[in-house]
């Protein structure tokens, strides 16, 4: 995996990109946490496909957060990404809060989005099923939430670092509010923007992914996105959390390349 | 000095096994625990004591906004603030503060306020605070990185709003108003005095002091671990080559008094013990939503005070721990007056918010330890601020020369 990086006129927002494998073009839209160290669900995808993983200002070292801030910003933000990477028709590839702001350039920009693929994407609320509020969770709690197999993830998140270690408590003490102060202008206090009166405009060939296991966003919320959407297709993942690429990420690799 | 009376308004009637079947005291806790019928009789006892406290030479009597707290039950400070114009004539009301970034739109606060400085003939101090994460983000829903932002144009809007003669447009990112108009507007021009409640980040500094505003900082652990951060805002005063009145600062301070030491851990301990144990009892995950607090303020290591309650032990320390850490100032008038005048010196503060109800304290012993500070302690604080006059006319109230009356209707 490399980086590069990428400036955004006229707002001067230096914004990095991960690139990994060769192939068709793919597009990948890290969730709220980033992207994992080493992360498996790039990996897996860029045996097959070059993925370009843009990191939303706020997270890794994108910068010009302050001038985003709500989800009309963050959409307009991310097909301007889309643009100045000057890709080939790629899969747009969304999990969890990427995959709310990939349904919405779907929605918003139906011509230049076509094959869209959905892991477990925020964006819907119902009443009946809430979704966790992760903006409360404490560092321990998350491999829980995100895993099926929560020791197997927390080693994924942390790479084996102790979490109780105060000096990791501190920095990402930082890193977190970086990256949640972001993700909270779209995921909080409920993440629901408005998409569900929008999902009627993706004309692309979606593929919606679930893990069985989610806790986060309960399974049940991929028939919603798929009733709401004409030309897509669920799929569930046996054994996986929330995290369904980076938990099985051969699987979600086959998956979507059997769809697309 | 400047003492003001400040009330919490804790809910008294948290179980002994609160913290083991609760995780917090803020946010979460099922509301089935408050009692309307009980209610009824607490918010009475304690404007009652609000009253005492002017009855017997406190120069302010103050209140708060919290929300879904069952220590702090004012979730609008403006109503007590009313009752306590018609039935007090001198002490300052201090309403410490509304969070303005939750209006909306925030030109009620700035009706509001002025209806309060108005019914009271001028006795207002503003306080215009960020709000608690947990008010704030968790109760109030604000987005926490978007917080200060919308503060910002709450506060701007609000001293245009009583400083205009004529109705304006206000185009903010936040408010659109095409009639801005505040009816009514404040006794105090251009504005009553006003307060920010800080925790230690240099843009609060600044704020206060580019508008004259005086800094609050309002713990409850006390003076010893307030230094640092008061030493930083006096800093900040001398770097901007502003005077260094005392009364640019204040200070909130638990007090405990009783004829001896000994009489005071009798009396008030089990209060004290309810009020660290219980009533700050907050889930460490509603401290500081992600964004709430700058980048810049968290590298500085300014944590909340509620991070640092959680990762401090309070259910392991005894009296003599909170006394000797100086948590609460408790003890003999003696001990209290050294000890006040140790805090004022060293945080360099013109006022003192008294924080002398404590958790689940019943009203005489309320009235007892008040009584005392009133005659036997702050008589000998008056006049640590010589040089200043004891007074700042800038931190303090302008009430009118000549007010009505009041007449009570039952009387």
């Amino acid at each position: 995996m490399k980086s590069r990086f990428l400036t955004l006129k006229p707002s001067g927002a230096r914004i990095q990109i991960v690139e990994a494998g060769k192939g068709k073009d793919l597009l990948y839209l890290h969730g709220a946490g980033g992207h994992m160290p080493n992360d498996p669900l790039i990996a897996a995808l860029a045996s097959k496909y070059r993925v370009v993983a843009p990191l939303l200002p706020g997270y890794g070292q994108s910068t010009g957060e302050d001038g985003v801030r709500d989800m009309l910003d963050v959409t307009l933000h991310a097909l301007d990404v889309l643009e100045a990477l000057n890709l080939k028709k790629p899969i747009v590839v969304g999990h969890s809060m990427g995959g709310m702001v990939a349904a919405e350039m779907a929605a918003i920009a139906h011509t230049e989005v076509t094959k869209l693929c959905l892991l477990a994407p925020a964006g819907l609320w119902l009443d009946d099923h809430p979704i966790a509020d992760i903006f409360s969770k404490l560092p321990y709690e998350l491999p829980g939430l995100l895993f099926h197999d929560s020791k197997a993830g927390q080693k994924l998140l942390t790479s084996g670092v102790n979490m109780e270690d105060p000096e990791f408590l501190n920095e990402f003490l930082v890193m977190n509010a970086r990256r949640l102060g972001m993700a909270g202008k779209i995921l909080f206090p409920i993440p629901d923007r408005g998409l569900a009166q929008r999902l009627y405009r993706i004309t692309a060939k979606t593929l919606i992914v679930w893990g069985r296991e989610d806790v986060l966003i309960p399974p049940v919320y991929g028939d919603a996105f798929k009733r709401a959407i004409s030309k897509s297709r669920l799929v569930r993942i046996a054994k996986a959390g929330h995290a369904v690429g980076q938990e099985r990420p051969a699987a979600v690799l086959k998956v979507i390349r059997d769809f697309f | 000095m400047k003492f003001t009376w400040f009330h919490l308004m804790p809910w008294p009637h948290m179980p002994d096994d609160f913290r083991e079947k609760h995780r917090s005291v803020w946010v979460d806790l099922p509301s089935k625990m408050y009692e309307p019928e009980r209610g009824h009789g607490i918010y009475h006892q304690y404007l009652d004591q609000l009253e005492f406290a002017e009855s017997v030479g406190f120069d302010g009597i103050g209140v708060n906004e919290h929300h879904a707290n069952a220590y702090g039950l004012m979730p609008s400070p403006n109503i007590m603030a009313a009752t306590l114009t018609r039935r007090t004539s001198k002490a300052a009301l201090v309403v410490l503060g509304n969070s303005i970034a939750l209006y909306n739109p925030p030109l009620r606060v700035a009706e509001e306020f002025a209806m309060l400085d108005v019914l009271s003939g001028g006795r207002l101090v503003a306080g215009f605070p960020v709000g608690t994460s947990m008010d704030t983000n968790y109760a109030y829903g604000t987005i926490p990185a978007l917080t200060r932002e919308k503060y910002a144009e709450a506060h701007d809007l609000i001293r245009k709003a009583w400083a205009a003669d004529e109705p304006f447009a206000f185009n903010g990112r936040y408010t659109k108003l095409r009639y801005v108009n505040c009816w009514p507007k404040p006794i105090q021009r251009p504005a009553p005095p006003i307060f920010i409640p800080g925790g230690g980040s240099v843009e609060t500094y600044d704020f206060c002091l580019d508008n004259t505003y005086s800094y609050s900082y309002l713990s409850y652990s006390g003076y010893l671990r307030a230094k640092l951060l008061m030493e930083g805002y006096w800093k900040r005063v001398s770097e901007r080559k502003a005077d260094e009145s005392p009364y640019r600062a204040g200070f909130a301070q638990v007090i405990c008094v009783a004829d001896t030491d000994a009489e005071a851990e009798r009396l008030y301990g089990p209060h004290v013990n309810y009020f660290y144990n219980r009533c700050l009892h907050v889930y460490p995950g509603f401290a500081d939503a992600p964004g709430y607090r700058t980048i810049k303020t968290i590298q500085t290591g300014a944590l909340s005070q509620f991070t640092q309650a959680a990762a401090r032990d309070y259910p392991s320390m005894t009296w003599k721990d909170l006394v000797d850490g100086r948590y609460i100032i408790a003890g003999s008038p003696e001990t209290v007056r050294q000890q006040m005048e140790e805090l004022i010196k060293s945080l360099r503060v013109g006022n003192v918010f008294c924080l002398m109800h404590i958790g689940d304290m019943p009203d005489d012993k309320v009235r007892h330890s008040t009584k005392l500070f009133a005659e036997k302690v702050m008589p000998h604080l008056r006049n640590l601020w010589p040089d200043w006059n004891n007074h700042d006319d800038r931190f303090w109230v302008h009430p009118m020369n000549e007010r009505v009356s009041l007449k009570v209707a039952a009387e």
